[in-house]
């Protein structure tokens, strides 16, 4: 009995703990959070949908201007329709407008086919977006120059001397003056320089380093460079109004570690962001002062005082942003819940009153307690803030994959929204210039995970257009942008005036033709130089001959004036495509080898494309 | 019958009075100022061209719309049917109607200092004859054109005139043609020279001995 009893009571205990393991298990599965399914109603579909939708044939407010990363690409996309309108190369070769295919592209590529794109900057007049140019940097150490009147690359400079891993730039200051750039991988310098790496913490050597931009034409040109301890420069910001004349700059790894860097320069509780007067660097560079290394003129603040101080900041910093009043630096670590107001005003008084906490190489560091103003907790893995009109600033937060709203002077966050997911940049309209427009804020998120069909392992970058118009932010709309978006700027549509064509008086190419009848081959001993005329539907000349081994120059101008007729020179078997626009006119050349090589246009181009295309015709020596 | 002869002789020998020799200056004047502005334009609509492909032809001149690149356009497209292209200077009458437009205003302002209804009557045929010879050459052009095509041509279409005035669907083109300030300008000249006549004819054909009615009185007193 009492074994009967005792079966009993394990069947019933057993059973028990049945229940007890379903109970656990259906708590310990619960269906996703309200947070990351779409939610909101209906209501806010119908707003969404209807503030996003641009009809046909109808224009969108803002330009987005993103970085397209690793491809090397600037992309860009309308906002509020997140349409893509238009991919602009410039570190890769883009054959579907012949970038890096004609000879003038091709020596720009400076024999590269790939930059890892981080930073678009659109150029700035009193601290507002101006519409002229945009820069962009890549770690190579180059920073690119593009034209907005007419959407192309112009100029790659560099790679610039002793800046190895251009992460941090290519920041603008407010009247266009300079295009900064920076350091993330230290190396020692001279570039060339042997070191070993356990000469890490002395030998090797971070750089920050301004390029000068031309007021006129844009064009970049060695600035100065200042020479600084081998932390990790990320990304910066240039004081604007009250603060202009300063450049801020995150810098991790303080610890100056090497090796598993996710341990050794995590270490210390506070890194840097480094201020740089660039007015006084510009200064003693114009003085003559520092000395030249790699062909530029290096400043070392131990022995040039004044130009440079350090700003501790919350554990491996990433973001800095300047508001746009220029009162305050915010910086975020990016280890940390909280990102830090830093007051300029404060900053000055500590320097004045050598309010400091030691110094690394000979740079003084700031009291942290003296500067700061305030610290936002806006929650984990906070990265970069932008800002709307009336003092709102909008962080994101990596980790927390979200962003927080909050207000300058108030220091609490309003209002927090998911986004999907682990959100890198944002960018808000116009949200880093003096003028932000509030309105619109674009979440550049690392990570899409599966909110899109399905198109397998290499997944689609999202892109997130949000409404900042109210206190409560909404999701608008996922766009799948291509990768990878690091950072982008969002400059109203009327500040760009765009051509539609390239005006033919401009063109003063020596090799460009308006006439078939200048069609044609010209020789001086190997050397072949064809004259192409491109125009609806024909190719002219219709074919060519040249010997084999000849260097063969060929010059295709397109003489249409008309819009949206572009025409291609597609030759095959040679790699060459070239695109060219209305008015323009481009060179391809190359050593001719035997045979029969057809041409054609590539950009299709009238009800006749077909039928243009020719032969290059190679006669064997 | 030579009475008659004899009585129009003398009266194309009398003064026209002051409102015709205003007239005539004033058409002298309009006629030279229409040389400033086209005659005719031609608006071309079709889906890939929705903001229009524009031609305006002046006396001297054709003009494309959007910086002279219509022009360039119109040719370009025309040329698939095998059309010649509208160049000014296979455009005999952008010479000679400036020359002839100023001839006229001479001719007016002639008319307009010696005074008698002869004179007139040269400005309004000749200006009549100008005007009716233009519009035939211009729509003889507007035929050769849409005719002498090609024979190997890339696209055949049977030959066509394009509308003089008013709107004609041509291919996947809504051709529209309508006179311009210069014509009615010119038009306005008929109608002064017209009205010049008139009051000339009245004048001089008031018989002898009857008084002038007021009106002639105060033109004449001046």
């Amino acid at each position: 009995m009492k074994r009967l009893w005792n079966a009993r009571l394990s069947t019933w205990l057993a059973a028990g703990a049945g229940v007890l393991l379903l109970i656990g298990y259906s708590a310990c599965s619960p269906s996703a959070p309200p947070s990351s399914s779409r939610g909101g109603g209906t209501s806010d579909i119908a707003n969404a949908a209807q503030r996003t939708y641009v009809a046909p044939g109808d224009l969108d407010e803002y330009y987005v201007f993103a970085s397209g990363g690793h491809s090397g690409n600037v992309y860009v996309y309308g906002i509020p329709s997140m349409r893509h309108l238009s991919t602009i190369p410039v570190f890769s070769p883009y054959p579907a407008t012949g970038y890096g295919f004609d000879d003038d592209s091709k020596k720009m590529l400076g024999g590269l086919t790939w930059g890892d794109a981080h930073h678009p900057a659109l150029s700035e007049t009193a601290g507002d977006y101006d519409g002229r140019w945009l820069f962009i940097n890549e770690m190579n150490g180059r920073v690119a120059r593009i034209d907005l009147r007419d959407f192309k690359t112009k100029q790659i400079y560099g790679p610039v001397p002793n800046i190895s891993g251009n992460h941090g730039s290519s920041f603008i200051t407010p009247n266009s003056e300079y295009v900064m750039v920076a350091s993330r991988f230290s190396i020692p310098i001279p570039k060339g320089t042997y070191a070993p790496i356990d000469k890490y913490a002395t030998d090797y050597k971070g750089v920050i380093g301004a390029l000068k931009i031309d007021a006129t034409t844009g064009n970049l040109d060695l600035g100065f460079q200042i020479l600084m301890p081998p932390f990790d420069y990320d990304i910066g910001d240039a004081g604007k109004l009250t603060s202009d004349g300063w450049m801020f700059l995150t810098a991790y790894n303080a610890e100056r570690a090497t090796g598993k860097l996710e341990v050794t320069a995590s270490q210390r509780d506070r890194d840097y962001i480094a201020a740089v007067d660039w007015r006084a660097a510009e200064k003693a560079a114009a003085q003559g002062l520092g000395e030249m290394i790699g062909g530029v003129r290096v400043l070392d603040p131990a022995k040039v005082p004044g130009l440079v101080y350090l700003m501790p900041c919350g554990k491996s910093p990433h973001g800095v942003a300047v508001s746009p009043d220029g009162k305050y630096i915010i910086g975020s670590g990016k280890l940390q819940g909280v990102t830090t107001a830093f007051n300029f005003e404060k900053v000055q008084t500590a320097i004045r009153n050598k309010d400091f906490d030691g110094s690394e190489d000979g740079i003084p560091v700031l009291k942290y307690e003296s500067i700061k103003d305030a610290e936002v907790e806006v929650g984990l893995g906070p990265l970069h803030t932008q800002f709307g009109p009336d003092g709102m600033a909008y962080t994101s937060l990596f980790v927390d994959s979200a962003i927080a709203s909050w207000k300058l002077g108030e220091w609490k966050v309003i209002d927090k929204v998911p986004v999907s997911y682990a959100v890198g940049h944002l960018a808000a309209a116009e949200g880093d210039t003096v003028n932000p427009d509030g309105n619109y804020l674009i979440s550049l998120n690392k990570l899409s995970h599966g909110r899109h069909l399905n198109v397998g392992p290499s997944q689609p970058e999202s892109s997130q257009l949000i409404d900042i118009g109210d206190e409560k932010m909404k999701i608008l709309y996922d766009a799948f942008t291509e990768p990878e978006p690091h950072y982008a700027q969002i400059v109203k549509a009327d500040k760009l005036k765009p051509i539609e064509v390239y005006p033919k008086e401009e063109n003063k190419h020596p090799l460009a033709i308006w006439d078939v009848k200048d069609a044609g081959v010209t020789r001086v001993g190997n050397k072949v130089t064809v004259k192409i005329v491109a125009v609806r539907s024909t190719l002219t000349p219709t074919s060519f001959e040249v010997q084999e081994g000849d260097i063969v120059t060929v010059a295709v101008t397109n003489i249409e004036q008309t819009t949206d007729e572009l025409h291609g020179f597609g030759l095959l078997d040679y790699n060459i495509n070239l695109v060219v626009d209305p008015g323009e006119t481009k060179t391809v050349t190359f050593t001719a080898k035997k045979g029969v090589f057809p041409y054609y246009c590539t950009n299709f181009c009238s009800a006749l494309h077909q039928e243009m295309q020719g032969y290059l015709i190679v006669k064997p020596r | 019958m030579t009475a008659m002869l004899e009585r129009t002789a003398t009266r194309l020998h009398q003064p026209v009075g002051l409102a015709s020799r205003a007239c005539l200056l004033l058409a002298a004047v309009l006629v030279v100022t229409a040389h400033f502005f086209p005659l005719w334009n031609l608006t071309m609509f079709a889906p890939q061209y929705p903001d229009a492909l524009r031609l305006d032809i002046f006396d001297h001149a054709l003009v494309g719309g959007n910086g002279g690149q219509d022009l360039k356009e119109i040719n370009l497209l025309n040329h698939y049917i095998g059309m010649r292209d509208l160049a000014v200077e296979d455009f005999t009458e952008f010479k000679w109607m400036p020359f002839a437009l100023g001839g006229l205003a001479l001719l007016f302002a002639r008319a307009a200092v010696f005074g008698t209804l002869k004179e007139l009557v040269d400005a309004v045929v000749m200006f009549f004859y100008f005007g009716g010879f233009s519009l035939w050459t211009f729509g003889y052009k507007m035929y050769r054109y849409g005719h002498d095509l090609s024979p190997s041509a890339a696209v055949k279409v049977p030959g066509f005139t394009p509308p003089m005035f008013g709107h004609k669907a041509i291919a996947n083109f809504d051709v529209y043609s309508f006179p311009q300030a210069g014509t009615y300008l010119m038009i306005s000249v008929a109608v002064l020279l017209v009205v010049a006549f008139v009051l000339a004819w009245r004048r001089t054909g008031r018989p002898a001995g009857r008084a002038p009615r007021k009106v002639d009185l105060e033109l004449t007193a001046t």
